[in-house]
C-alpha cells in the first residue's frame, strides 16, 4: 500500500547519507537522513534551495550503481536513488529548457565522452539523429494494439485512449451481418461494424480500426446480441478508456506469430471464429479498471480535487493524496518494472503511433512482425 | 474487483429472490385503444370490446374484467354471444371466426380461445364469395348464420365451426318465390343484416344491401314474406313481439314494417326521416324499445342533415315527445340498450343505453329524468386530455383519502345516481391491501387523482389549475354551444377533450405529500404551484414569487415561450387542492424536477438553467442556482425546435384526419377513390422505407464533453437530513442532479418551529460532485446507518416509518444513467459503482426504492432499488451493495413513449402507458399483487326460460 515505506526498508540502515549535487558547473554537497528520505517534491525544494535556483524548472538525475544516468521526478524513482545509493548520491541537474533527454538512460555515463564528439562533429549528428524520447511525467497511456498473445489472429483488440487529446474517437457504428463458423456448419448472424471514420479523429489517426471492421467486444464484453444502440452506449459509457476487439476487415495485416510465441489460438484459421474467444482482457484493463474514473469534488466552494477511493481506515488528508499520486503513476504509463517485463517475455506488443504517417511503418522487434 | 464475483451463486439468496421478486403483468388499466367492436350479452350482463390490435376485454361489474388477445393481431369487426351461453364469436378483418370461452379454472373464469375458423369458398371463388358481412348466432346455440358479400348464407356448427353446406342460403333460392320484376340477381347481393325472428326460432330476417329483406324460414327452406325497400339498407331491429319490424336506411330514414301471415309482399307501414327534410346521413343501427305506458324508445345512430350537421357523431333517443341527439366527442363505434326486464317479459323497458366512441364509453340512465350520464366504474379515458406525467402515492391514510373522495363527489354531481347496470360476473379478488393513488398531469393544466388501489381505475377527483392563470379560453365559450340551435336537439356528451387551450398550462411534475395534505405541481411554461387542500369552496389571492435562475448569467435570451399570465385579485377555488403560491421560474422554461418537503415546509424545483429553493411558509425565495454551462446556448434561447414540432404535429393531424377518412369509408364501399388513396399511400410508405435502406443506419460514438447542450438540465432533487459536514451533526440538505452528471449538496438551516416564521431559512451550497463520465443523474438517495433509505418527510412524525439511524454513517447513492455509485459522508469517497452501460449497453430511464415483501413469512422486507431501463427491461438492484438481483422484459424497447411513462410504486408494483388511453399495471413483488379475480356462472333459469321462451313462440306462431 505505502511505497514510501517498503522503499524506507530496503535501505542499508546507515544513519545519514552524503549527496553530491551538480548544476552547470557547481557542485554542492549536503547530506540526507537515509532511513527518511521524505519526498520528491520536498527533494526537489531542497535542491532549488541548495543551488539558489528557486523558480527554474530543472530534470533531476542521478548516477546508479552501474554509472547509468537515471531521472529522479516522483517518490518512487527518488526512493530508489536513496536506496542504491552507494555510499554517495550523484545528482545532476539540467535545467528543463535546455534538458538534453538522451543523456538518460543505458550507458549514458560512458557514452557522455561521446556527447562532446558529437558537438564537436555536428554533420555526424546529423546523419543519427537521435530519437526524441520525453521524460517519463510527460509520457501518456496511447492507442494501441494489446493482448496479441491471447487473441486469434484473426482478431485485434484495439485501445483506444482518449485521455489528454482534444481529438473526437471519430468513428461510427453500423448494424450489418457477417459469417461464422459454427459446429452446425456456416452461418449467417448480425453483428456491428465500423461504418465511417471521421478524418483526423483518433480512430482514423491510430490507424487501428478500418471501415467494415466488425466489432466483437467492448470492453471484454461481447456484443453478439446487442443492439446498435446497446453498443453505442456500451462504447460511450467506456469512451475514456475504450477496448474493442475487431475482426478486421483487411486480415492481410494479420499479425503473423511464429511458432515459439504461438499461443491458444495460434492455430486458428482464416475467417473462422471459435465458438467461444478467449474473454480475457490483458493485465493493462484490470489495473486501470480502477482509476478510468474519478469524480471531481468541490467541498465548501473549496478547491476541485478527485474523489479518492474509500479506504477502510479514516485517513488523513495527506495518505489520500499519497494514494492519488500513485494512481496518477500507473495512469501515466510508467509502468512498474515487473509487469513491463511481463508483458514483454510474453511476447506482447504496444506500439504508440502519434501521427497518421506513423503508421506505415513496418517494425520487427523479437521475432514478431507487424505490417502495416 | 467486486463486479468479478458474480452475483447469486448464493443459494440462501436465490431461494429468498423467489420468495421476494415476481414479474407479472395484471391488468390494463384504462380504455381500450381504437375499439373497433361491442358485443353485449343480457344473459351474462357482460360486455365485450374488441379492438384494432385484436384484442377482446370483457367487463362485467366493477372488478370484473377479462381479457384475450388474437394471435393475428387484426381488427375485431364483430362480437356475438352465443345466447345463453359463456361464449362468444368475434369476426376479424382477415374474415376468421374465433369461439372463445370462459372456463372456470382454479376457482376462477378465465377466458380462453377454444376454435379459430375461416370459411372457405369453392376454388377459385372471388374473396367475396366467403366475405362475412353479418354474423347471426341462432339461440339453438348450434348453429350461427354467416351472411356473406356474394348474398350467400353459410350455415355453421357450433363449436366445430363444420359448415353445414346442404343448409345453405343461396340468392337463388332466395328469388324463386319473388316475382322477377322486383328483383334481381344483384337484389341480393351483400347480406347486411341477420336477425332471427324474437318469438320464432325458425324465422330469420334477412336484410340486403340494396334494400331487399327476406323472412326465411328455417323449416320448410323457403322464403315466407318479402319487403321491398327502395333504399339501401343498413340495419334491422325486430319489435319485441315479433310483429314488426324497423328497417334503417342509408338516405337517413328508417321504415316499420308489418308481419303477419295474410300478406306475403307488405307495404311499409311508416317512413320516417327524422332529421329531414334536406338529405340526412344514414342511420346505422336502430333499436326500438317497447314500454309499459305504450310510448316506445326509439334510439338510433345517425341520422343527422347531411349538410350542417354531418360530421357529429350522434345517437338520438326518442321517447313520444323527449328527443335528444346525444353528441359524442368521437366517432361512435356501436351501441346497446340495458333493459330491466327479464327475456320473458312483455316489454323491453330500457334502461340504459352505452355507447362505445372511439375515445370513451358513455352510459346514458334512460330511467331519471333529463337521461344523464352514468359515471362508469372504469374504462375511463385517461387521454381526456393528453396525459404529460404521472405520479404515484401508495398507503394513503384513510382522512385524506376521504377528504379527496368528498371533494371530487362535489364535481360529480350532474352524473345519475343509477347503480352500474353492468353487472355480469362475481370480483373474487381480495380487497386491495391499502389505499393508492395514481395521479395523471394533463396537458390542459389538470391533475386527476385516480384511485389506483384495485382493478378498477377510478376516476375520485379532477384538479385544475387553469383558474389561477389567464387563458385566451374564455369560460363562456363552452355556454354558447349549449344554447346552439333548437334543431336537431344536440347535447354534448363524454369527456374526451384532447385540445388544449394553451400548452404551457401542461402538467410536467407532481409531487403529493399524503400526510400533510400539501400538494406541488409545476408545469411547461416554468410555473410552480404550492396547493393545500381544503374541504370548502374558497376566494383567495395567490401569492406570486419570481425565481431568476439565470440570475447574473449577461446576455442571454429566451426564444422560448412566455411565461403564463395570472389573474389579478382574489380567485374561487372550488373544494379541494387549492394553490396558495404561485413560483414562477425565469426563463419560463418547462420544469424539469420538483421536490416538496411538507415538514420544512420547502419546496425546490429546476429547470434546464437551474434549480431554486422556496420556503412556501414564509413565501420566500431562499436561493436559486444556475447549473448552466457557459456554452450552453440550446438550453438559453428555449426551445428552438418548437417551430419543427408544430409543423409536424399538423401534418401529423392532417395524415390522421385522411386516415380516419379513408378507415370510415365502408371496406366493400370500394369505390375507385379510396382504393388509389391507399394505393398512393402504401406506395409513399415503400418509398420511405426503400430510402431508410439505402442510407445505412450508424451511431456516431463521440465521448460526452462537458460541452453537450443541456447538461444543466436538472434532473432531480432530494431532500435528506444528514451528515454534509462533519459526521457528528446532521442538517436539512437539498441535492439537486444534472443532465452533466454534476450533483450539488445545501446544507439548509430550517429555523425551528417556534420561530418558523420570523427566522429565514437559510442555505450554503456545501458540496458539488462531477461524475467523470458525465452521464445525466437521475436519482439521489441518501441512506441511513443501517443502509435503509431516509424516510419521507413526515413519515416517522406519523409513526409509520421507523426513524433513521443517525448513530452510524451514512451514504449517498447517485444514479445516473450510465452507473450507480455509493459514496460515503459526510466526506464523500466513492464506495461502490455497478456500471450499467459500460456492461449491457442499457441506460437508466427510471429508478425508484421499492420494498419487497417475503411471500414465504410476513416478517421479512427489504428495499430495493426497481430501474426500468431504455431496452423497456426491469432490474431489480440491491441495497446497500448494487447486486443485480432479478431483470425482466417488461416493455418494447422501441416503445418510448411506454417507457418514458412508467411509474413505480413503493411497494414493487408499476404502470405504464400501452397506448394514449391505457395504463399497464404490473407487480415486480410476489406479496402485492393487484389482478382481476373473478367469476362468471351460468345463471341458472337458462334450459328453462329457453324452453318456455320457444313453446311460447311456437304458441304465439299457431295463434298467428
Amino acid at each position: 500500500m505505502n511505497r514510501a515505506q517498503r522503499g524506507a526498508a530496503g535501505s542499508r540502515g546507515l544513519g545519514t547519507m552524503e549527496v553530491k549535487s551538480k548544476f552547470g558547473a557547481e557542485f554542492r554537497r549536503f547530506s540526507l537522513e537515509r532511513s527518511k528520505p521524505g519526498k520528491f517534491e520536498e527533494f526537489y525544494g531542497l535542491l532549488q534551495h541548495v543551488h539558489k535556483i528557486p523558480n527554474v524548472d530543472v530534470l533531476v538525475g542521478y548516477t546508479d550503481i552501474h554509472g547509468d544516468l537515471l531521472p529522479i521526478n516522483n517518490d518512487d524513482n527518488y526512493h530508489k536513488a536513496v536506496s542504491t545509493a552507494n555510499p554517495l548520491l550523484r545528482i545532476f541537474i539540467q535545467r528543463k529548457e535546455d534538458a538534453d533527454y538522451s543523456a538518460f538512460g543505458t550507458d549514458t555515463m560512458t557514452r557522455k565522452k561521446n556527447v562532446l564528439s558529437n558537438v564537436l562533429r555536428p554533420d555526424n549528428h546529423k546523419k543519427k539523429p537521435h530519437i526524441v524520447i520525453s521524460m517519463p511525467q510527460d509520457f501518456r497511456p496511447v492507442s494501441s494494439i494489446i493482448d496479441v498473445d491471447i487473441l486469434p489472429e484473426t482478431h485485434r483488440r484495439v485501445r483506444l485512449y482518449k485521455y489528454g487529446t482534444d481529438k473526437p474517437l471519430g468513428f461510427y457504428i453500423r448494424d450489418g451481418s457477417s459469417v461464422r463458423v459454427t459446429p452446425h456448419g456456416l452461418e449467417k448472424v448480425p453483428g456491428i461494424f465500423i461504418s465511417r471514420l471521421v478524418p483526423g479523429g483518433l480512430a482514423q489517426s491510430t490507424g487501428l480500426l478500418a471501415v467494415n471492421d466488425e466489432v466483437l467486444e467492448v470492453n471484454g464484453i461481447e456484443v453478439s446480441g446487442k443492439s446498435l444502440d446497446q453498443v453505442t452506449d456500451m462504447m460511450i459509457a467506456n469512451s475514456r478508456n475504450l477496448i474493442i476487439t475487431v475482426r478486421p476487415a483487411n486480415q492481410r495485416n494479420n499479425v503473423v506469430r511464429n511458432s515459439r510465441t504461438s499461443g491458444s489460438s495460434g492455430q486458428s484459421t482464416e475467417s473462422s471464429l471459435p465458438s467461444s474467444t478467449p474473454n480475457i482482457l490483458g493485465n493493462l484493463l484490470q489495473g486501470e479498471e480502477e482509476s478510468d474514473e474519478e469524480d471531481i469534488i468541490i467541498e465548501d466552494s473549496g478547491e476541485p480535487q478527485q474523489i479518492p477511493k474509500a479506504a477502510p481506515t479514516s485517513e488523513s488528508i495527506e495518505s489520500l493524496s499519497q494514494i492519488e499520486l500513485l494512481h496518477e503513476s500507473t495512469q501515466n504509463g510508467f509502468l512498474p518494472s515487473s509487469e513491463m517485463n511481463l508483458s514483454h517475455s510474453a511476447g506482447s506488443i504496444s506500439m504508440e503511433y502519434e501521427g497518421p504517417e506513423a503508421g506505415h511503418k513496418s517494425l520487427e522487434e523479437d521475432g514478431t512482425i507487424i505490417t502495416l | 474487483m467486486r463486479r468479478f464475483l458474480r452475483p447469486g451463486h448464493d443459494p440462501v439468496r436465490e431461494r429468498l429472490k423467489r420468495d421476494l421478486f415476481q414479474f407479472n403483468k395484471t391488468v390494463e388499466h384504462g380504455f381500450p385503444h381504437q375499439p373497433s367492436a361491442l358485443g353485449y350479452s343480457p344473459f351474462l350482463r357482460l360486455m365485450a370490446i374488441g379492438t384494432r390490435s385484436g384484442a377482446i376485454k370483457l367487463y362485467g361489474a366493477p372488478g370484473v374484467e377479462f381479457m384475450g388477445l388474437h394471435e393475428e393481431n387484426n381488427t375485431v369487426m364483430q362480437i356475438h354471444f352465443i345466447p345463453d351461453q359463456c361464449q362468444l364469436v368475434t369476426l376479424l378483418d382477415d374474415n376468421s371466426l374465433h369461439l372463445w370461452s370462459l372456463k372456470q379454472h382454479g376457482g376462477a373464469s378465465e377466458l380462453l380461445e377454444e376454435h379459430h375458423f375461416t370459411l372457405k369458398g369453392p376454388p377459385g371463388s372471388p374473396p367475396s364469395a366467403t366475405q362475412v358481412a353479418a354474423v347471426l348466432p341462432h339461440s339453438s346455440r348450434e348453429v350461427l348464420y354467416l351472411g356473406t358479400e356474394s348474398g350467400n348464407i353459410f350455415v355453421v356448427e357450433l363449436p366445430s365451426f363444420r359448415v353445414l353446406e346442404d343448409r345453405t342460403i343461396t340468392p337463388e333460392a332466395v328469388l324463386q318465390r319473388i316475382p322477377e320484376d322486383n328483383c334481381n340477381r344483384r337484389s341480393c347481393e351483400l347480406v347486411e343484416a341477420l336477425r332471427e325472428h324474437p318469438k320464432n326460432p325458425d324465422q330469420i330476417l334477412i336484410g340486403y344491401s340494396r334494400g331487399l329483406i327476406v323472412l326465411w324460414d328455417l323449416q320448410n327452406n323457403k322464403a315466407t314474406h318479402h319487403f321491398l325497400g327502395s333504399q339501401q339498407l343498413e340495419n334491422l331491429y325486430w319489435q319485441r313481439d315479433g310483429s314488426k319490424f324497423i328497417s334503417c336506411q342509408y338516405d337517413g330514414s328508417y321504415t316499420q314494417w308489418p308481419v303477419s301471415s295474410d300478406n306475403r309482399q307488405p307495404e311499409p307501414l311508416e317512413n320516417t326521416v327524422p332529421y329531414g327534410p334536406f338529405p340526412c346521413k344514414a342511420i346505422s343501427k336502430i333499436y326500438w324499445q317497447t314500454t309499459k305506458n305504450g310510448l316506445p324508445y326509439i334510439i338510433f345512430q345517425g341520422g343527422m342533415p347531411r349538410a350542417s350537421y354531418g360530421d357529429r357523431h350522434s345517437i338520438s333517443v326518442i321517447h313520444g315527445s323527449q328527443q335528444t341527439a346525444f353528441d359524442f366527442t368521437s366517432r361512435v363505434i356501436d351501441f346497446f340498450i340495458i333493459f330491466s326486464s327479464d327475456p320473458t317479459a312483455e316489454f323491453d323497458d330500457p334502461c340504459a343505453l352505452v355507447v362505445l366512441a372511439e375515445e370513451e364509453l358513455v352510459v346514458i340512465d334512460l330511467k331519471s329524468a333529463g337521461w344523464p350520464a352514468v359515471h362508469p366504474p372504469y374504462l375511463a379515458s385517461l387521454h381526456c386530455s393528453a396525459i404529460t406525467c404521472s405520479h404515484h402515492v401508495s398507503n394513503i391514510p384513510l382522512k385524506l383519502w376521504e377528504r379527496i373522495i368528498s371533494a371530487g363527489s362535489k364535481q360529480n354531481i350532474h352524473y345519475s345516481s343509477m347503480p352500474w347496470p353492468i353487472d355480469g360476473g362475481t370480483n373474487i379478488a381480495p380487497d386491495p391491501p391499502q389505499r393508492d393513488l395514481l395521479l395523471t398531469g394533463h396537458e390542459d393544466g389538470t391533475v386527476r387523482f385516480w384511485d389506483a388501489s384495485g382493478v378498477c381505475l377510478h376516476l375520485l377527483y379532477k384538479l385544475s389549475t387553469v383558474r389561477v392563470f389567464l387563458t385566451d379560453a374564455d369560460p363562456n365559450d363552452n355556454m354558447n354551444t349549449l344554447g346552439e340551435d333548437e334543431w336537431p336537439p344536440l347535447r354534448k356528451v363524454g369527456t374526451f377533450d384532447p385540445y388544449s387551450d394553451d400548452p404551457r398550462l401542461g402538467i410536467q411534475k407532481i409531487y403529493l405529500c399524503k400526510y400533510s395534505g400539501y400538494l406541488a405541481v409545476a408545469g411547461t411554461a416554468g410555473q410552480v404551484l404550492v396547493m393545500e387542500l381544503n374541504d370548502e369552496d374558497a376566494e383567495h389571492v395567490v401569492d406570486h414569487a419570481e425565481a431568476d435562475l439565470l440570475q447574473d448569467q449577461e446576455g442571454y435570451r429566451w426564444k422560448g415561450h412566455e411565461k403564463l399570465k395570472t389573474r389579478d385579485g382574489p380567485v374561487r377555488f372550488e373544494a379541494g387542492f387549492q394553490p396558495f403560491v404561485l413560483v414562477q421560474c425565469q426563463p419560463p422554461a418547462v420544469v424539469t424536477s420538483l421536490a416538496l418537503h411538507s415538514e420544512w415546509k420547502l419546496v425546490a424545483f429546476g429547470t434546464s438553467h437551474g434549480f431554486g429553493l422556496f420556503d412556501h411558509q414564509q413565501k420566500r425565495l431562499v436561493f436559486v442556482k444556475c447549473t448552466l454551462h457557459p456554452s450552453d446556448q440550446l438550453a438559453l434561447e428555449g426551445p428552438l425546435s418548437r417551430v419543427k414540432s408544430l409543423k409536424k404535429s399538423l401534418r401529423q393531424s392532417f395524415r390522421r384526419i385522411r386516415r380516419s377518412r379513408v378507415s370510415s369509408r365502408k371496406r366493400r364501399g370500394g369505390s375507385g377513390n379510396a382504393s388509389e388513396v391507399q394505393e398512393a399511400n402504401a406506395k409513399f410508405d415503400q418509398d420511405a422505407l426503400q430510402e431508410m435502406e439505402l442510407a445505412p443506419v450508424q451511431r456516431k460514438i463521440e465521448a460526452r464533453s462537458a460541452e453537450d447542450s443541456f447538461t444543466g438540465f436538472v434532473r432531480t432533487l432530494y431532500f435528506a437530513d444528514t451528515f454534509l459536514r462533519d459526521s457528528s451533526r446532521h442538517c436539512p440538505s437539498l441535492w439537486a442532479g444534472t443532465n452533466g452528471g454534476t450533483v450539488y449538496a445545501f446544507c439548509l438551516r430550517v429555523p425551528p418551529a417556534e420561530r418558523r416564521m420570523d427566522e429565514p431559512v437559510r442555505a450554503e451550497q456545501a458540496k458539488e460532485i462531477q461524475l467523470m463520465h458525465r452521464a445525466p443523474v437521475v436519482g439521489i438517495l441518501v441512506l441511513d446507518g443501517r443502509s435503509t433509505p431516509l424516510p419521507e418527510p413526515l413519515e416517522v412524525a406519523h409513526d409509520l416509518s421507523k426513524s433513521p439511524d443517525m448513530q452510524g454513517s451514512h451514504q449517498l447513492l447517485v444514479v445516473s444513467e450510465e452507473q450507480f455509485k455509493v459514496f460515503t459522508l459526510p466526506k464523500v469517497s466513492s464506495k461502490l459503482k455497478l456500471k450499467l452501460t459500460a456492461l449491457e449497453g442499457c441506460r437508466v430511464r427510471k429508478v425508484t426504492v421499492a420494498n419487497f415483501g417475503s411471500c414465504k413469512t410476513d416478517d421479512y422486507s427489504e428495499n430495493d432499488l426497481a430501474v426500468l431501463t431504455n431496452l423497456g427491461d426491469i432490474q431489480i438492484i440491491s441495497l446497500p451493495f448494487l447486486k443485480l438481483q432479478i431483470r425482466y422484459p417488461c416493455i418494447r424497447k422501441e416503445d418510448v413513449s411506454g417507457i418514458a411513462s412508467c411509474v413505480f410504486t413503493k411497494y414493487g408494483q408499476g404502470f405504464y402507458l400501452i397506448s394514449p388511453s391505457e395504463f399497464e399495471r404490473f407487480s415486480l413483488s410476489t406479496k402485492w399483487l393487484v389482478e382481476p379475480r373473478c367469476i362468471v356462472d351460468m345463471p341458472e333459469v337458462t334450459s328453462n326460460n329457453h324452453v318456455h321462451s320457444k313453446s311460447g313462440t311456437e304458441n304465439a306462431a299457431r295463434k298467428s
